[in-house]
């Protein structure tokens, strides 16, 4: 049933760290090169940092895994040069629907207001991310993917780790002074330092279909709870590239994994959903999910990152999009950490940002999942109670929940310096700070997230003072212009306003007037140098 | 407005508790737990206040376990 062959094939070469006599030091290695491996290592390449990139395998485009790409996630893959191709291949949307048998319960637009650069989400198979980010890493030189190495023991040294890898003509060692785990649910480095990956595993299991058809549906996401073609249960539709469709139907706890793969089941099931069978399958799989977590995601000079530190049901889309996110947290703290530019302890802050992150992301799907798959008579009478008063009270339809999709956290973090004064707009500390279209110095258009691109930046609204001093402070009004207004309203700005934003573009601090001793601290407070550290 | 009021609220709490008994009577276990079920959300929400539900929750399940404890 599985027949997808791999999409793109890549070749094992030998490498100059093989057959040396000592192991060759390298800053940092990165193990795993899914989406979040990949992010990793591109962005600490782009910060100047060399990467070695291992990964067991030679090839991607096998299994039906993340499809859905957030908002915030794009904006990372702008950053990372690779938004382009994604936004160009991906199918992109904005409206969820919910339905209840045949009815319509409610509709949902996920990115109501103009002014943005990226779309709400977009659609888009894992391969084809997967490829545009490693084109992109192809055109790194201080960044080299090692296909086919895979690591097979790890050694944790105070100042790093020696990593044991096999390849087709034998192991070889190498020392990192840093290892990002980036090596998925099934995290063999995790294995091998022993630690417990735990939480809550659901009982349901799911069918999960990508279809391809020529199909008269919009490129919405559509989720039924109870439909006329799946009774009891629930389903979900959405659009991919190239006529496939996402198909995802629940089949309750006692479903036989093995012969629900058999297309003697999926296609008459698929025929019932779609009204025709004229489709093919792409892949077709059953699965059961888990929401847990590491306790801690650094462990010494090894940090784990993406669904090697944490998994979550896929309601909401919340795995890859968490994982990205991760990345781009721990990418500008590494690279600052080996600059010496800021203290060691500053990885302290990725584990508790990304913790935080991950509790929340669990939290949400943990609920999204009691939701639609009840474990108790209760449960269902409660879940069954919400959607027939959905029909007839707001409240109620606030409570359906088919996924709550991924939205970037928003930091408690001692990296923020606390406001002192009082704003109102979108703009919130610890959370990326919104986009907004500009113009530059020279008239052309500008979104203020790539002007502010993966460095520290100031923005200040000018009042007639002394602008403030730093490493890069932008202008409003002369490096960027702002047009439209987007970025006073979403900014709450006033003559003298003034704005740090950190590296992953969170806002770190904020202040109607500031002192050059105000911004010192807070810069030197978001690198971790001083402030109250966890 | 955070804590659970457990005083007495009812100008005449007889007719109160009558309303649910009516609202119950002639249905069988299964509908009742359905309305029920309904109504907990409706209240949970006319309530709205986290605090106060777990307040409800904790001296509901408080009471359960005084009863079980006095019928063993």
């Amino acid at each position: 049933m599985n027949t997808r062959k791999a999409l793109y094939q890549y070749g094992y070469r030998r490498c100059a760290d093989q057959g040396r006599s000592s192991p060759a030091r390298h800053p940092v290695a990165v193990v795993g090169a899914g989406p979040v491996g990949l992010c990793t290592a591109i962005d600490l390449a782009q910060r100047g940092v060399p990467v070695v990139l291992l990964d067991d395998a030679d090839r991607i485009g096998e299994g039906s895994r993340g499809i859905c790409y957030a908002k915030r996630t794009l904006e990372i893959l702008d950053r990372l040069g690779v938004a382009d191709p994604c936004l160009e291949k991906g199918v992109t949307w904005r409206i969820g629907k919910v339905f209840q048998n045949d009815d319509l319960l409610y509709a949902f637009d996920l990115l109501p207001e103009d002014g943005h650069k990226m779309p709400a989400f977009i659609n888009l198979q894992q391969y084809y991310l997967e490829h545009a980010l490693v084109e992109r890493a192809a055109a790194l030189p201080n960044l080299e993917i090692r296909w086919r190495n895979k690591v097979i023991d790890l050694k944790r040294r105070n100042d790093g780790a020696t990593l044991t890898v096999e390849t087709p003509e034998g192991p070889y060692d190498l020392d990192a002074e840093w290892v990002v785990a980036a090596d998925g649910a099934r995290s063999a480095l995790r294995g091998m330092l022993g630690l417990a990956f735990q939480g809550e595993v659901f009982e349901d299991r799911f069918l999960i279909a990508d279809v391809k058809m020529k199909g008269e549906f919009p490129p919405e996401r559509w989720f039924w709870f109870d439909p006329p073609f799946h009774d009891g249960h629930s389903a979900l539709l959405h659009k991919q590239p190239d006529d496939v469709w996402r198909i995802d139907l629940q089949l309750g706890p006692d479903a036989d994994a093995k012969a629900e793969q058999t297309p003697e089941r999926v296609v008459p099931r698929l025929r019932q959903m779609l009204g025709h069978d004229d489709f093919s399958l792409e892949w077709v799989s059953v699965y059961t999910f888990q929401c847990r977590r590491l306790e801690r995601f650094v462990h010494g000079r090894v940090v784990f990152a993406g669904d090697s530190a944490h998994q979550v049901s896929p309601f909401g889309a919340r795995g890859a999009n968490s994982g990205i996110q991760d990345a781009e947290n721990l990418a500008w703290k590494l690279a600052l950490i080996l600059k010496g530019e800021a203290p060691e302890s500053l990885i302290e802050s990725y584990d508790l940002e990304r913790s935080a992150a991950a509790d929340e992301n669990i939290g949400h799907s943990t609920r999204s999942t009691d939701f639609i798959a009840p474990r108790s008579a209760q449960e269902l009478r409660f879940r069954d109670a919400t959607l027939s008063l959905a029909r007839h009270a707001p409240f109620a339809k606030r409570m359906v929940n088919s996924g709550r999709l991924s939205m970037p956290s928003t930091y408690e973090t001692p990296l923020s310096t606390p406001d002192r004064e009082t704003w109102s707009g979108s703009a919130r500390l610890g959370a990326p700070v919104p986009d907004a279209p500009m113009r530059d110095r020279s008239g052309r258009s500008v979104w203020l997230l790539e002007a502010l691109g993966g460095e520290e930046t100031i923005l200040h609204v000018p009042n007639g003072s002394q602008p403030p001093a730093g490493s890069r402070v932008l202008i409003l009004g002369e490096d960027l212009i702002d047009e439209h207004g987007f970025f006073t309203q979403r900014f709450d700005t006033s003559p003298g306003s003034t704005y740090l934003v950190r590296p992953d573009q969170h806002l770190a601090a904020r202040w109607r007037h500031a002192t050059p001793p105000l911004i010192e601290s807070a810069s030197r407070r978001l690198r971790g140098i001083e402030g109250d550290h966890a | 407005m955070s804590t659970l009021v457990v005083e007495s609220r009812f100008a005449d709490p007889d007719r109160a508790y009558r309303a649910l008994i009516e609202a119950h009577r002639g249905l069988s276990d299964e509908d009742s737990a359905t309305l029920n079920s309904r109504l907990v959300l409706i209240l949970a929400n006319h309530i709205g206040d986290h605090a106060v539900l777990q307040d409800a929750i904790a001296l509901a399940k408080q009471s359960m376990a005084a009863t079980d404890a006095a019928t063993e």
